[in-house]
């Protein structure tokens, strides 16, 4: 593997008071999405430069930097949020399952099947709870009445919501707390049971409960997801993430274990930004 | 740490914390230096002084304590930081620490004052000259974000071990040549040891200040010399 920046080895966190370790276990998983090489450019704006780094499996990646540094970005490049506007392309390599998700050729309908994404602000379809669910799946399989309720129950469950709206999924999903929406959101992207969960700031326009309820959420979706999530909470990439991935104006400047990144990062950059000392 | 915070206060609070710190081990300095001295003068009056102004050192601690714990509430410090408060945290521990030695010292300083000398001070003079210089030495470091330092300091308690080990033979050979001096001795070796712990709690807070400022670890094995846990002086010095 070669990488331009400073990548720590699996589980090769820095030893502290008694040591510090990913915040899973010892080691990352291996990965389920590869990018290599992979450049972004708005017209002749280069927003991402040469980015290498895995993604691992069933893990939480946390992604951060200042605005504009380029992780949401990153973000739009792996489902191919891009390809729906001109003038926007992608180099390099973003292999998932042996797909390259960049490459020209790349079936989107299959791609964005396996990888799911969850906006920052909750994104209800205006109609009933059960329709939410069920509308997406409608897109990529054909199920039966009897299935497609158990379906429903299960994202719902899946999403901890589901207690709150079982009696309730006749009602319209704009009715919902925005904590609860943004479940509902959650609910509606496991549905179609994806590989990958993309999370842009998912939590920036909720109160803390609710926050606490998402990564609460995000941590148990990390059994059976691999998950993305940018945010611009430090203390939540910390808590949420295993590995955290540091941007700074289009760069990958730094990618390590949560625990090492914010106990001892190694870059310079890294340790102004995370400390409050940018600016 | 090239720039400063964002926030202002928060760079005021840090700099709070090292001075703090460094006021704590400047008093702690002070303790260790005054109990020698009253040791090697007899100065029991200087030696009261040192056992009450210990409270000093324990409300210094408390209050730390508390000022770290308020800065991990209200500003959640990360990585560097985050290491400094931690060092601080553990750092007021230790000086509490050799803060107590000291103390325990002059109090049997004050009994030896009423007890016929045996022996030379000398050594104790120098050892806790050596582990003064040390904490100092310690402190500038942890004011100064210097690892090197530091370092310097972890390496440098070993002539303290061998100091000691001198003193604990020479004074069980004192005991056995006439039991007379085993009162005298026995505080004489207590008083010897404290000022060894001392050496080794300073190298402690070297350690935590090479952690704040790399954010990795000393290795685990510091060069030692004290061997009095293993020795064995039979009479009749066979």
């Amino acid at each position: 593997m070669s990488t331009t920046t400073e990548t720590a080895p699996a589980g090769g966190a820095t030893q502290g008071f008694g040591g510090v370790q990913a915040r899973s276990g010892a080691a990352l998983n291996a990965p389920r999405i590869a990018i290599r090489n992979l450049d972004f450019f708005y017209g002749d704006n280069r927003a991402l430069k040469a980015i290498n780094f895995d993604i691992p499996d069933r893990q939480v990646t946390g992604m951060i930097g200042p605005s504009g540094c380029g992780k949401s970005t990153l973000l739009r490049v792996l489902n191919r949020m891009y390809s729906l506007y001109p003038n926007q392309r992608a180099t390099g390599e973003a292999m998932i399952d042996g797909m390259n998700i960049v490459a020209p050729d790349a079936d989107l309908n299959a791609l964005r099947a396996k990888i799911g994404m969850v906006f920052q602000k909750p994104t209800p379809f205006p109609m009933t709870i059960y329709e939410n669910i069920a509308f997406g799946i409608r897109l990529h399989e054909k199920l039966t009445r009897a299935q497609m309720d158990e379906r429903v129950e299960w994202a719902l469950t899946r999403a901890a919501i589901w207690a709150e709206v079982k009696d309730r999924l006749d009602a319209s999903a704009l009715g919902l707390s925005g904590g609860q929406q943004q479940r509902l959101c959650i609910a509606r992207t496991i549905a179609v049971r994806p590989e990958v969960i993309l999370f842009d700031e998912p939590t920036s326009a909720l109160d803390p409960i609710s926050t606490l309820k998402i990564e609460e959420l995000i941590d148990e979706l990390k059994r059976d997801f691999t998950i993305v999530i940018v945010t611009h909470n430090m203390q939540q990439a910390a808590r949420c993430a295993d590995q955290v991935a540091f941007f700074y104006l289009g760069e990958l400047i730094e990618v390590a274990p949560a625990a090492q990144m914010f106990t001892a990062p190694k870059h310079p950059k890294t340790q102004e930004y995370i400390t409050g000392r940018f600016g | 740490m090239p720039t400063e915070h964002i926030v202002r206060s928060y760079d005021e609070d840090l700099r709070k914390l090292r001075d703090m710190t460094a006021r704590m081990g400047g008093l702690a300095e002070r303790q260790v230096a005054d109990a020698t001295r009253a040791l090697v003068r007899r100065d029991t009056t200087l030696a009261a002084e040192v056992v009450s102004r210990d409270a000093q050192i324990d409300a210094l601690e408390r209050e730390i304590e508390a000022f770290c714990v308020r800065l991990l509430a209200l500003r959640q410090p990360m990585a560097a930081d985050l290491r400094v408060v931690i060092a601080a945290m553990k750092a007021s521990n230790d000086i509490e620490r050799i803060g107590d030695y000291a103390a325990n010292a002059a109090k049997r300083a004050i009994v030896l004052a009423s007890l016929p000398s045996i022996g030379s001070l000398n050594g104790f003079e120098r050892m806790a000259q050596l582990v003064q210089e040390n904490l100092k030495a310690a402190m500038d470091a942890f004011v100064h974000d210097d690892a090197e330092a530091a370092q310097r300091v972890w390496e440098a308690d070993e002539p303290v071990d061998a100091i000691y080990n001198g003193i604990f033979r020479e004074l069980l050979t004192f005991m056995m040549e006439d039991p007379r001096n085993i009162s005298a001795a026995t505080h004489m070796l207590f008083i010897a040891k404290n000022i060894e712990r001392i050496g080794d709690h300073t190298t402690n807070i070297a350690e935590r200040i090479f952690y704040a400022v790399r954010g990795d670890s000393l290795p685990e094995d510091r060069p030692k010399a004290d061997q009095s846990a293993f020795a064995v002086v039979r009479p009749g010095g066979e």
